[in-house]
This record gives C-alpha cells, structure tokens and sequence, in this order.
C-alpha cells in the first residue's frame, strides 16, 4: 500500500516537473491568439434580431407541420443533443429516402460568409426555404405552408409581432428561421476561457495540441480552418476515398466549374465538433482520430488534391494532442427552452 | 501565304502596343486582394502575386475575358493581359470573398 502510495508521489512530481519544464509563459494564450476570440454575430441589416424574430424562427425550426407528412422540422437533421447535426453518415429523410452528404452543424453558421458543403447558398436567409422545397428533405409545398401558417391564429400573431406589415411569404420565413440560426452560438469552450486568460482552461495536451494545428510545419491545419470560426470559407478536396469512386460526388465543381475545385467542399468550422461525428462531407471518418490520421497520410486519392494535403509525420502522441485540443471546442450545452409550437 | 504577309504586321503591334501596356500588380494577401477595383488600359497586364502562406487561385469567367490561371503557393506570380475593354469580376476560386473588379477602358 505503502508502495503504491510512493509511486504515486513520484508520478505526481514527474507530472508537474514536466509540467514545469514547458514554463507557465507556454501555457499562456499569446497576444496573436487573439484572432481566434470570435467577434459579436454578424447579420443583415434588413433582418436585425429581435426576441419576436428569434421566438417565431425557433418554432419554425422545430415545427415538423413544415414537411409533407408533418414528420420532418429542420431540427429531425440539425438536432440540438447531437451538437446540431444528426449523428448519421449521411443524412435520412422524408419517409427513409437517403440524401448523398453528412447533415453538418449549424452550430456558428451565422459566421459563415458561404452556406452548404458546396456553398450553393450565399446566407442563411438564402439557405432556409432550401429544405422545405426540396422533395427529399421536407417535400413542403409552400403555398400551402404559408396559407396554413396564415389561418393559424397563433403563427399569424407571431409573424405579426416579428416581422410588422410583412407578408406571411418565403421571406418572412427565412428571417425568422436565420434569426434564431443567429443565436446557436459556441464561443464558451475551454479554448474561448483559455484565450480569454484562464490558463487551466485546456490541459497540457489541449495547448500543445492547439500549437500543432497552428504549425504550419506540423498539422498545418489552421491555414484552412483558420480563425476565428476554424473556417476559411473555402473549399479544397481532401482526397477522401469516396473520390476515387468512378462517379464521385464533385463537390464544388458542381456550381463553380473551375478546375480546382474538382470534389472540393467547404472547410467546415471545428467548434463543438467533438459532439457531431461521424465526419467529412460524406460521413467517412468515425472518429476525430480517423480524420487525423486521414490528413497523417496527406489523404487517399491524389487525383485533383488540394495542394495543402501533404504527408504530416505527426507521431502518435502528437495525434492525440490534436484530437485532445479538437475536444476543447465543446462549449457547454446553450440553454435551450422549448419552443410553445400552436396547436 | 496570307499569313506570311499578316505574320509581320501583326508581330509589329503586337510588340508596340507590350511597349505601351502597362503592368499592375496585385496581390493576394490575407485573402485578400489587395485593392478591391483596379482601372486598367485595353492592353495592360495584371500581374496576381500569391503574398499568402497558402494556395490561391485566380480565374475569370466575365465576357471580356474568360481565365484560368489555377492554383500557386507563397512566392509566385501570374499575369493576365486584358486586350478588350468593358467590366471584368476576377475571383478566387478556393476563397470565394476574395473578387477584384477590373474595368478595362480604350
Ligand atoms: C433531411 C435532413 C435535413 C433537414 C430536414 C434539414 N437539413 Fe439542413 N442540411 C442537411 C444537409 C444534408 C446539409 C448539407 C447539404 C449539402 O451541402 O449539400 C444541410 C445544410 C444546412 C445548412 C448549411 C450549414 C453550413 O455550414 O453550410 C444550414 C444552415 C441548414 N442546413 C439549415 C436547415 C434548416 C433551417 C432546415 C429547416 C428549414 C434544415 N436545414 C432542414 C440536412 C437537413
Ligand atoms: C486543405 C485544407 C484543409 C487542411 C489543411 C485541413 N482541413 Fe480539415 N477540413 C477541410 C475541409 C475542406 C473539410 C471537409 C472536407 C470534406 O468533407 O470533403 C475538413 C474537415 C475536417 C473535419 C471534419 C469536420 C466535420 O464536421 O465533418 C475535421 C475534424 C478536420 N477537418 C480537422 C482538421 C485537422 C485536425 C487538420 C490538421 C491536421 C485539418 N483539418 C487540416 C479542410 C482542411
Ligand atoms: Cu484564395
């Protein structure tokens, strides 16, 4: 008993001599840090938030009276416990029907300056009757949608009292939903505290971690998911197996015919990452360690590869530092009360 | 034969009008181009320098001129020459914040 209580001792000393030996000025945030505290949320001048707006867009979220057979809201793929996603490879919808690509977060979508894996939508207002028209997420057919929201007294009120001397059309509804997009917000993780000064936010690990996705002769993963939102709103192809497929998903090259952009997609932010795998446009990667040691190897398929992707040489431990610091971008879950949907 | 004839002429003004065409350079920076609207001559080059420690692209697809000039690191250059006039978007293909508008004049 006595034994082990030595060794304990001794593995503790160990530890904070380890500890000690990076310096404390190590564990600190730098003042270039800084760049990645997030700014306050951006938002069209014509749609300014309001509590009436964000209320109204939040019960749309979760109303699954906007789909065809009132089984599917935006929330059935973009679900709040499953870090706004919805913890499948690929997406399933209206009556099972399978969509081709991962559900991704919504999470700090409000930061984004390009919407959708292949950035066919430019904003969220742009992106939110999307779901409703299409035939295999919602199936919605709109002028139905906004006779019934009409005639319902509750929904007319709240279109009222958020959008005053609007109409109850594609537009309203897309404000509102955006409006209350703007407020599923991450910027509260160990990471934020630690950037904000408190140096036990991360762990050892966590720190070297985020010094290993910065390096550019290491991870060199910041030059695309760069600050503040991990993304540069930019789109690269990976060289993920399902690439070499003989009809591969081309990603981008879809909407913008531009040689590099052959099966490239969107950088993705990181933040709350942790809660949303499985990963990658095509939900390929189990793990975060799986999507390290993808990006270990400089990727799979060589053909038409962004010019980034290289082989890493990141040892083990070096890897799980990485992982280590991806899970420090959890910010605690957002208060979330249910919305009062009418009836 | 004809273009034994034009081959001469067509050499002379074509290296006159290099003489006369300026070139301005632009760079890309923090993903950025470093002026948001360039006034050019008909004639003149823009010459795209890559100031950034990763990839960029440039590429066009306005009336006036239609390019490609795919991707390059840190370090390299590329130019374009803009031989008619009117309104040109240049853009970024992997950033797509980054757009340049070039107006082209006689
Ligand atoms: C059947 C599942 C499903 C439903 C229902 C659904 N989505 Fe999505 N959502 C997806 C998928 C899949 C994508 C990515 C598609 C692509 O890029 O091709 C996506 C992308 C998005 C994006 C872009 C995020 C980004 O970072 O680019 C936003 C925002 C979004 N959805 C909001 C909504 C809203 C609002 C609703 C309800 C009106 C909704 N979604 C309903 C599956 C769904
Ligand atoms: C060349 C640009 C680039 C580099 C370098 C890069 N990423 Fe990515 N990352 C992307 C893109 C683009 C995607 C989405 C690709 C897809 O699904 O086809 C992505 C996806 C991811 C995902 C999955 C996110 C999700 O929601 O599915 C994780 C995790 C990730 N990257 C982490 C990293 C880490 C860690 C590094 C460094 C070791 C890194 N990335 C380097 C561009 C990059
Ligand atoms: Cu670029």
């Amino acid at each position: 008993m006595n034994k082990l209580k030595n060794i304990l001792t001794a593995c503790a000393i160990a530890v904070a001599g380890s500890v000690g030996a990076a310096g404390p000025a190590e564990l600190l945030a730098h003042a270039d840090d800084m760049t990645w505290l997030l700014p306050g949320v951006p938002y069209p001048t014509e749609n300014a938030p309001t509590p009436e707006r964000v209320e109204l867009g939040k019960k749309l979220f979760f109303d699954p009276r906007l789909s065809a057979d009132n089984s599917v809201s935006c929330a059935t793929c973009h679900n709040p416990v499953l870090g706004w996603a919805d913890g499948r490879a690929t997406a399933k919808s209206i009556q099972g029907k399978d969509l081709q690509r991962a559900s991704p977060t919504i999470v700090n979508a409000a930061f984004n300056s390009i919407q959708m894996w292949d950035g066919r939508k430019k904003s969220l207002e742009d992106q939110a009757m999307g779901p409703m028209e299409s035939m295999v997420e919602m199936a919605m057919n709109l002028n139905r949608l906004f006779a019934w929201l009409k005639s319902d007294a509750d929904y007319a009120a709240a279109f009222a009292a958020a959008y005053p001397g609007e109409a109850i059309d594609d537009k309203t509804v897309s404000k509102a939903i955006a409006s209350f997009e703007r407020t599923v917000i991450s910027n509260n993780s160990p990471f934020d505290r630690w950037l904000r000064g408190d140096a036990n936010a991360m762990s050892a690990s966590q720190i070297r971690g985020f010094r290993l996705f910065t390096d550019e002769n290491k991870g060199n993963c910041a030059v695309c998911h760069q600050a503040p939102n991990f993304t540069d709103n930019g789109f690269h192809n990976l060289g993920l197996p399902s690439y070499g497929a003989p009809e591969p998903d081309v990603g981008r090259y879809a909407i913008k015919p531009i040689a590099v952009l052959k099966g490239a997609f969107k950088t993705p932010t990181l933040r709350e990452v942790a809660r949303t795998a499985p990963y990658f446009h095509d939900g390929s990667a189990k793990s975060l360690m799986e999507v390290v040691e993808h990006y270990n190897k400089g990727g799979v398929v060589r053909k038409d590869i962004s010019p980034e992707m290289r082989e890493l040489g990141l040892s083990q431990q070096e890897m799980q530092d990485i992982v280590a610091f991806m899970q420090a971008l959890t910010s605690p879950q957002i208060n979330l009360a249910l919305p009062e949907l009418p009836y | 034969m004809l273009n034994k004839y034009l081959a001469f002429p067509l050499a002379f003004c074509a290296l006159v009008s290099s003489a006369l065409a300026a070139n301005h350079v632009v760079e890309q920076k923090g993903k950025a181009f470093s002026v948001k609207s360039l006034n050019v001559k008909v004639g003149d080059s823009v010459e795209f320098v890559n100031a950034d420690p990763f990839n960029h692209n440039v590429f066009s697809l306005s009336d006036i001129k239609t390019f490609d000039l795919g991707s390059y690191p840190q370090g390299q250059s590329k130019k374009v020459v803009f031989d008619k006039a009117g309104q040109a978007e240049v853009e970024c293909a992997i950033h797509p914040d980054m757009i340049l508008k070039v107006e082209v004049s006689e």
